[in-house]
């Protein structure tokens, strides 16, 4: 038993070494309680640490635990993801000053983010409906907690308590519908549910009634339309480096699990008459059409919402939706080609959104206003951190030279590809839409005046390096963009499917 | 009369829907919070049930026993929560707590 689970550990060695770095951190922040900086430099060494032990894993296509955890490329890949954002959030926080008032607990705060991308690890590998929940719920309960880190805020407590209320809801009906799965199938692994599903005997509507109750679950995660409603409140309330890595890892880990989930339980696999990379799903399983309404639904209504909003977390809250459309799109094709598109844009995602986030951090520090008015003017006042948010900005509505159109142009050609003209059109309409409110907050930076007689300002050069090292990402692939797609293909293959 | 699954299927969907009516219907978040609870120990019976009635394996009374430990924790951060949430604006009451603008 114990040599079972020794050499099981190999496996998951990124996420021991990320548990052993949050207990170092926690254990630290005991004995000295001030300094925060050690502990985020702490964190940052246990993160890179992990990410090296990953690429060391990468390649490595096997199930762990009796089949609780899948070690596959597409794990890897997402584990990749979830560190490198861990990082940027990490690095952001020590230059936030929401999160340094609160000096006394900065230490809990490296541990609910390491905490939070561990819980997130284990999602994107969760080959099993119980542990999928219970991973769900464990990078969910801390981030409540998280997001509701600056106590004396009361918009961050109403935040935690929002999130709280409607993530437990959708998770107690993501876990009815996994009980419905297991007395359908008698089993919760998986591989296992496929292939009693694909023997056929059990009840249409009894299935439909199951997965749509597991999707409730899964749309939470990834803030879809009509399951939504936390995320602006979420995401303007909590603190903005929150913000962001809720934006970005938790939002992959979602995505990760759900297309694990929804590949490999209904897929079906005597079907061989497709062309390559293309597969189908087990007849009776109508969940093609109702992803489809739900990317549909969800860019839609996070664009038109964006519209209308003078907060800039709040429109970048809204913006986060829209692209969560964007990415559902990919998964909405039902091929390997949709699949890598989805994986590609979440590399890209991570670069441009954190950085939107970043900047809107670091003015937010220095003028203690996020609303779109006072940016007017930014554009003479700090010059390097305007261009910098122009090109996220850009690079979110998916407009060339930028990584961003790589992202939206692999999605929309795997529609193409897969003749659905008609849905790749609403996309290309959306982005059309979304261009207006992010030229928005451009014009005002640029265009509009300010306050006559305001200062110029100054960052320091380390806040800089972190600006330029999610910037130059954000501009490089979208010029080399070759090996991004490369590996992100290879990235495709799940475990126990051929 | 023999209890059968379906007894036990019945039972807990009446207590799903009751959990469903009360997260939607009641203002106060304690309220709320139960009614989760009872949504969360509806899918622990329908584990079980199967489990036992299904001629299932013994992977059923495995989830329940996880969603029982789970169902602790998050009754325990959400009760942090909302006694920080009391603190903040003297009211448990999800209706008046409601500052962020749409």
């Amino acid at each position: 038993m114990l040599e079972t689970i020794l050499s099981n550990l190999n496996n998951i060695l990124p996420e021991v070494v990320v548990t052993v770095t949050l207990c170092l951190v926690l254990i630290l922040h005991l004995i000295d309680r001030k300094n925060a900086q050690n502990l985020m430099l702490l964190a940052v060494a246990g993160l890179f640490t992990a990410l090296y032990v990953l690429t060391t894993q990468i390649g490595l296509n096997n199930s762990t635990f009796s089949g609780m955890l899948s070690v596959d490329p597409f794990a890897t890949y997402f584990k990749i993801v979830i560190i490198l954002s861990t990082i940027v959030v990490a690095v952001m926080s020590r230059f936030s000053d929401e999160i340094n008032d609160e000096k006394k607990t900065s230490g809990e705060y490296y541990f609910l983010i390491l905490s939070m991308a561990l819980g997130m690890m284990f999602m994107v590998g969760a080959s099993n409906l119980l542990m999928m929940y219970l991973t769900l719920e464990m990078s969910s309960l801390t981030s409540y907690v998280a997001s509701g880190f600056t106590r004396k805020a009361k918009d961050s407590t109403e935040a935690s308590l929002k999130y709280l209320l409607y993530g437990a809801f959708s998770s107690g009906i993501m876990l009815y519908g996994i009980s419905l799965i297991y007395g359908l199938t008698g089993t919760l692994d998986i591989v296992g549910v496929n292939h009693v599903l694909m023997q056929g005997s059990s009840s249409q509507l009894a299935l439909i009634v199951a997965s749509i109750m597991i999707l409730v679950g899964f749309g939470y995660k990834i803030s879809a339309v009509p399951f939504h409603f936390w995320t602006p409140d979420v995401y303007e309330g909590a603190p903005t480096t929150i913000t962001a890595f809720l934006s970005v890892a938790s939002k992959a880990a979602g995505f990760a699990m759900m297309m694990r989930a929804f590949k490999v339980m209904f897929i079906d696999s005597s079907v061989t008459s497709l062309p390559p990379g293309a597969w189908t799903l087990i007849s009776g399983v109508h969940i093609q059409n109702a992803l489809m309404i739900l990317a549909v639904l969800t860019m839609t209504l996070g664009n038109l919402v964006a519209l209308w909003q003078d907060n800039v977390k709040r429109l970048l809250a809204y913006s986060s939706i829209a692209q969560a459309g964007y990415m559902l799109l990919g998964l909405v094709v039902l091929s390997s080609d949709g699949f890598a598109a989805v994986m590609i844009y979440f590399v890209v995602y991570l670069f441009m959104n954190l950085g939107a986030f970043y900047v809107v951090m670091l003015i937010a520090n220095k003028t203690k206003s996020e609303n779109i008015d006072d940016y007017k003017g930014l554009g003479k006042r700090t010059p390097l951190l305007s261009v910098a948010l122009a090109v996220f900005l850009v690079s979110l509505t998916g407009l060339p030279p930028t990584a961003g159109f790589i992202g939206k142009w692999m999605i929309f050609l795997s529609l193409i590809n897969a003749k659905m003209i008609g849905i790749a059109v609403i996309g290309v309409l959306n982005s059309v839409v979304s261009l207006y409110y992010y030229v928005r907050i451009i014009r005002n930076m640029f265009l509009r005046d300010g306050q006559p007689n305001e200062e110029p300002i100054k960052f320091p050069l380390a806040q800089n390096i972190l600006l330029m090292s999610l910037l130059i990402p954000t501009l490089y692939f979208g010029l080399f963009f070759n090996e991004l797609i490369q590996f992100a293909q290879f990235s495709v293959q799940m475990f126990g499917l051929k | 009369m023999t209890i059968t699954l379906t007894h036990f299927l019945i039972v807990s969907a009446i207590l799903f829907s009751f959990g469903i009516y009360a997260v939607i219907s009641r203002r106060n978040a304690i309220m709320v919070l139960m009614g989760i609870e009872l949504i969360l120990n509806s899918a622990n019976i329908n584990f079980l049930a199967f489990s036992r009635f299904g001629g299932m394996n013994i992977e059923g009374q495995m989830a329940a026993v996880f969603v029982i430990i789970l169902a602790a924790a998050e009754a325990a951060v959400a009760l942090a929560i909302v006694l920080n949430i009391y603190k903040r604006f003297h009211t448990v009451n999800v209706d008046e707590i409601s500052f962020l603008k749409d």
